[in-house]
């Protein structure tokens, strides 16, 4: 009853804290200041069609780097948490034979999943998506090859060659933004090209594919670990 | 329109708070904190919405009359970097959570009392 009373209390509490931002919603009817901006100039000074990935990978691109940090970090941590000892593993633990759908659907599935991630991060500078949602997509991959193959094991060498390669050079290019541009991250190392071309943007659809590659080994780690924790002694 | 999701957003915040607080099993609660994040990202997301417009991607849109024509993107390049860190924390809950059940072999909150006073 009174554990009850509480979590009413504190749902009457964060009802409390947030009335003010639901009541002074109104709407817009215009930009804000900021956005209008970006609007007006995003076009002509970055060139993607897409305004969000301009933001995310240009305007906001420091922020993005942390992120791609901390999405590193939990893949580290999960890895150091789920360690097994070499004695600890089972030899030869016994796995459920997977259905003949799951087994085929997934060698035909698989590549086509891939090659639709690959497409959302090359054209996140024209379509919706971008580094972060195909690294995801091609991920999702992985796990319906786990899924299919529990024993499938993850490469640790490949896994860790491609996120240390996306990564360095994602600041590799950022420093370049310094040297032949206006500052960290900058896009205008390359020529801005046709506005809403794949070749346009300036060095935006190379980020993002560097980003989609680090984030699809990253969550493709993290899959494995857990998978591999599975092979622990109780 | 811009009522609908940001009412939606808010109840849903609510739900997942509930569901935190009120359940029992560990994975329930870790849903309960998505739930909660999604509800964060919608109500960012209706907040940058401008009557009326179309999404922040000039393909059709001219982009000289961009001002005119679009929503704000800031919120939505924002909740693009609040899912991935949303993504992050639940899979770190997610294998906590694995570790806690391979030490006790129960996934019920009571259960966990080492650290209670």
């Amino acid at each position: 009853m009174i554990k009850k009373l509480i979590i009413i209390g504190i749902m009457a509490g964060v009802v409390l804290i947030f009335f003010d931002l639901f009541n002074a919603f109104t709407g817009n009817e215009v930009l804000s200041k900021t956005a209008d901006y970006y609007a007006r100039n995003g076009a002509k000074e970055v060139g993607a069609s897409n305004l969000v990935t301009s933001i995310v990978v240009t305007y906001r691109g420091f922020d993005t780097l942390g992120e791609v940090t901390i999405l590193f970090l939990t893949a580290a941590i999960i890895s150091f948490v789920l360690k097994i000892r070499e004695e600890d593993i089972i030899p030869n633990r016994q796995v459920r034979i997977t259905s003949e759908i799951l087994d085929s659907a997934a060698q035909v599935i698989v590549p086509v999943i891939f090659m639709v991630g690959i497409y959302i991060f090359v054209n996140g500078h024209l379509t919706p998506g971008g580094g972060f949602p195909g690294g995801a997509v091609i991920a999702s991959g992985v796990l319906l090859m786990i899924m299919a193959n529990p024993k499938f094991g993850i490469s640790h060498t490949v896994i860790s060659w491609v996120e240390s390669i996306s990564g360095v050079a994602f600041v590799i290019l950022g420093v370049l933004g310094i040297l032949f541009a206006g500052g960290f991250l900058d896009n205008r190392v390359l020529g801005l090209g046709d506005f809403g071309k794949l070749f346009s943007a300036g060095i935006i659809p190379i980020i993002y594919s560097f980003i989609g590659l680090k984030v699809g080994a990253e969550l493709s780690n993290i899959l494995g670990t857990i998978s591999h924790a599975q092979n622990e002694k109780n | 329109m811009e009522y609908i999701a940001i009412s939606t957003g808010f109840a849903l915040m609510l739900l997942g708070l509930w569901g935190i607080l009120s359940q029992k099993n560990l994975i329930k609660i870790v849903l309960g904190f998505t739930i909660f994040d999604t509800g964060i990202n919608i109500v960012m997301v209706s907040i940058g919405y401008v009557r009326g417009k179309a999404a922040p991607i000039l393909d059709v849109i001219n982009p000289s009359e961009a001002v005119n024509e679009i929503v704000d993107p800031i919120p939505q390049a924002l909740v693009l970097t609040a899912i991935v860190i949303g993504l992050g924390v639940s899979a770190l809950m997610l294998v906590y959570v694995l570790k806690l059940h391979r030490e006790k072999n129960s996934l019920d909150i009571n259960s966990f009392k080492d650290l209670k006073w």
